[in-house]
């Protein structure tokens, strides 16, 4: 079957009226989430999981690709009232968006933001769904040699590549590789690191890692600086509709944020900051105003929006078709399809084909959804951002501990007393996260280290079985050996240019969030 | 934060920061420690559930050793002073509720937590907080609990509904 006919199936399952409702409610929950200042989409991802505990495997996942996408708009609304530098995602919208609002333009911001990734998101998910069929081809062909190969290269782009400091991204992926080896070994049954805790058998479970270091540790790291003053909250004064000017000044950089956050995203190369990063500069340059970029330049903000929800897209791309999840986001979707049992990658495409394209499919819903709720209204969005600290972060706290809670329901006893075992990794993993922070760690590869290591050692593992121990058969096939030279360069490009004195550049596409 | 460049070499031994590499060697010797008592068939395979634990412990220990240099050099990021009687305050609460929560149930144990994070951003009375966390919670069990199914622990509040 063709894609066309593929996807006018997925279209069928994503029209079925609870499927909708589904993504109505998805999309909703995302952007009310992801609106709230501090919560990224990675975290809004990871505290909304819950909800879909108990769905049937397709409505959930469903409500997921619209949670996906409404936290990652929720966050540019954020960006664009409320200037919160930290929040690395959207800070590129926050440049220009900021100062537009300022100056009582936060209207057409807005408007340009939704109808950018709108047409970013349309764009990017009509490019999933042609580019995907060939990439599972292609990876049918992979075996565990090739995709150790690539989860290494994953493993070195999520960490080594962006960021302040090669080191201490490596760290914290080892961080999260030694957290994957806790629990039973998948292919001869032992326990490892479990020190006779049967709690531990399970391993680390990722929505509780993810809820720990993103909530736990940002309510940590906010609370212990000291008080700065409430933020503003900027109004939406006047229309939200742009003027006959806006449009013509939007349109090409909708486009070409399209264009560069797609492939980006597309590639194992880390997600979304750096293409709203990569089209501001481009838009910067290709503009015939940039005398107005940093007092509020609409293209600023057109261009990075449309690139960042381009690349939301992108990443589905080597997570539906190998697998692979290549920021902290995707790593928590990587969890959601793993509660059912569902392993994302090239057999899912045969083995659940419907599963697939209706979830690719109801992107296309949920970005049309997107495009009518977030205009009319603005107003609850804007509500919800001026929610006190204590109370937002007291929220924040109570739907964190019940994501934890709905994740890992264990008790163990301490002495007498029944203590719940998921908060107490909660607690724990919440000071890691604001230890993290402290010291320029990076959060997202800790994620994926936790999520990718069993999977990188089960094909390591079975590479060296076939080989009976050779390590040459990691390198047997020139795709294994072309990735592994890949990896290699994501980690030595870095430190020549750092040393070169270009750190400061890679140090702006840190990612931090997503 | 700021990038430390090369140019502030001068800077002191950051003794935090060595304290990072002393617990990154720690848990690498602990990882090896733990992979070498446990049992296992042996040579059924050159690869077994060993290998991997062996090579992030090695990883770690490397890890540990170039965080210490960075350290000794002052390359670490300066870090702003940081405020700690409200962290112990979040602390405090996550303690209390995961202390509580099998026993007294979702809402009143989140609850605690609620109130002890208001408090820890300036919202002073806890006879205040507590009622209104309480309240709080109960709505998300109810939801949760009795909309979605999700399995969630009951104490003598929950079982009123």
């Amino acid at each position: 079957m063709d894609t066309f006919s593929l996807l006018a199936q997925g279209l069928l399952v994503a029209m079925e009226p609870s499927n909708l409702l589904y993504a109505l409610i998805g999309v909703t929950l995302g952007t009310a989430v992801g609106v709230l200042p501090g919560i990224g989409p990675a975290l809004t991802v990871a505290l909304l999981l819950p909800v879909t505990y108990k769905l049937d495997p397709a409505g959930s996942l469903i409500m997921f690709a619209g949670i996906y996408y409404g936290g990652m708009y929720g966050g540019s609304t954020t960006s664009i009232l409320l200037n919160t530098p930290g929040e690395s995602a959207s800070i590129v919208t926050a440049l220009e968006g900021n100062k537009m609002a300022k100056s009582g333009r936060a209207g057409p911001a807005l408007a340009t933001a939704a109808i950018g990734s709108f047409v970013a998101g349309l764009i990017a998910t009509l490019g999933l769904a042609f580019v995907a069929p060939s990439v599972v081809k292609f990876a049918l062909s992979f075996g565990p040699s090739e995709y150790f190969a690539l989860m290494l290269l994953a493993f070195m782009t999520v960490s080594a590549a962006f960021g302040e400091s090669t080191l201490r991204g490596i760290t914290s992926l080892f961080i999260g590789l030694a957290l994957g080896l806790i629990g039973i070994d998948q292919l001869t049954g032992q326990a490892r690191l479990t020190f006779g805790m049967p709690n531990l058998f399970d391993g680390i479970s990722v929505t509780t890692l993810a809820v720990a270091l993103f909530a736990i540790g940002e309510t940590f790291t906010v609370v212990a600086q000291r008080a700065t003053g409430e933020d503003k909250v900027e109004t939406v004064r006047g229309s939200v509709w742009m003027s006959r000017e806006d449009w013509r000044r939007s349109w090409v950089p909708w486009l070409r944020g399209t264009a560069i956050g797609f492939p980006i995203g597309a590639m194992p190369a880390g997600g979304a900051d750096v293409s709203s990063f990569l089209s501001y500069s481009a838009e910067k340059n290709f503009s015939k105003h940039p005398e107005e970029f940093g007092t509020g330049a609409i293209e600023g903000v057109a261009g990075p929006e449309a690139a960042n929800n381009a690349s939301a897209a992108g990443t589905l791309v080597p997570l539906l078709t190998l697998g692979l999840p290549t920021t902290a986001t995707a790593a928590i979707m990587l969890a959601g399809f793993q509660q059912f049992g569902l392993q994302p990658g090239p057999l899912l495409f045969a083995t659940n084909a419907p599963l697939v394209w209706g979830l690719i499919a109801s992107l296309l819903v949920a970005n049309f959804i997107l495009l009518v709720l977030n205009l009319p209204l603005i107003g609850l969005w804007v509500k919800l951002l001026s929610i006190p600290k204590p109370w937002l972060y007291a929220g924040i706290l109570v739907f964190a501990t019940l994501g934890t809670i709905g994740a890992d329901g264990s008790t163990f006893f301490l002495g007498p007393v029944p203590v719940s075992f998921g908060l107490l990794l909660l607690m724990l993993f919440g000071v890691l996260g604001y230890g993290l922070r402290r010291f320029g760690y990076p959060i997202a590869p800790v994620v994926v280290g936790l999520i990718l290591g069993p999977m990188a050692e089960k094909s390591l593992r079975q590479a060296l079985q076939i080989s009976q121990g050779d390590p040459m058969a990691l390198f047997h096939s020139w795709i294994a050996i072309l990735l592994w030279v890949l990896a290699l360069l994501a980690v030595v490009l870095p430190l020549y240019l750092r040393a070169r004195g270009k750190g400061r550049m890679l140090a702006q596409f840190a990612t931090d969030e997503d | 934060m700021s990038e430390s460049g090369s140019r502030n070499t001068r800077r002191r031994p950051d003794r935090a920061a060595l304290g990072i590499a002393a617990a990154l060697a720690a848990v690498a010797i602990v990882i090896a420690w733990s992979t070498s008592q446990a049992g296992g068939v042996a040579g059924y395979s050159p690869v077994g559930p060993k290998t991997f634990p062996y090579i992030i412990a090695g990883g770690l220990f490397i890890l540990s050793i170039l965080t210490a240099i960075e350290a000794m050099r002052g390359h670490f990021p300066e870090r702003e002073a940081q405020d700690f009687p409200p962290m112990l305050w979040v602390l405090g609460g996550l303690v209390a509720q995961m202390l509580t929560m099998k026993t007294i149930g979702f809402s009143l144990s989140t609850g605690l937590l609620f109130a002890a994070t208001a408090r820890a951003f300036g919202k002073g009375a806890l006879w205040k907080t507590f009622p209104a966390g309480v309240v709080f919670a109960l709505l998300v069990w109810l939801m949760f609990a009795k909309g979605l199914q999700l399995t969630l622990p009951a104490g003598p509040l929950e079982r009123l509904f």
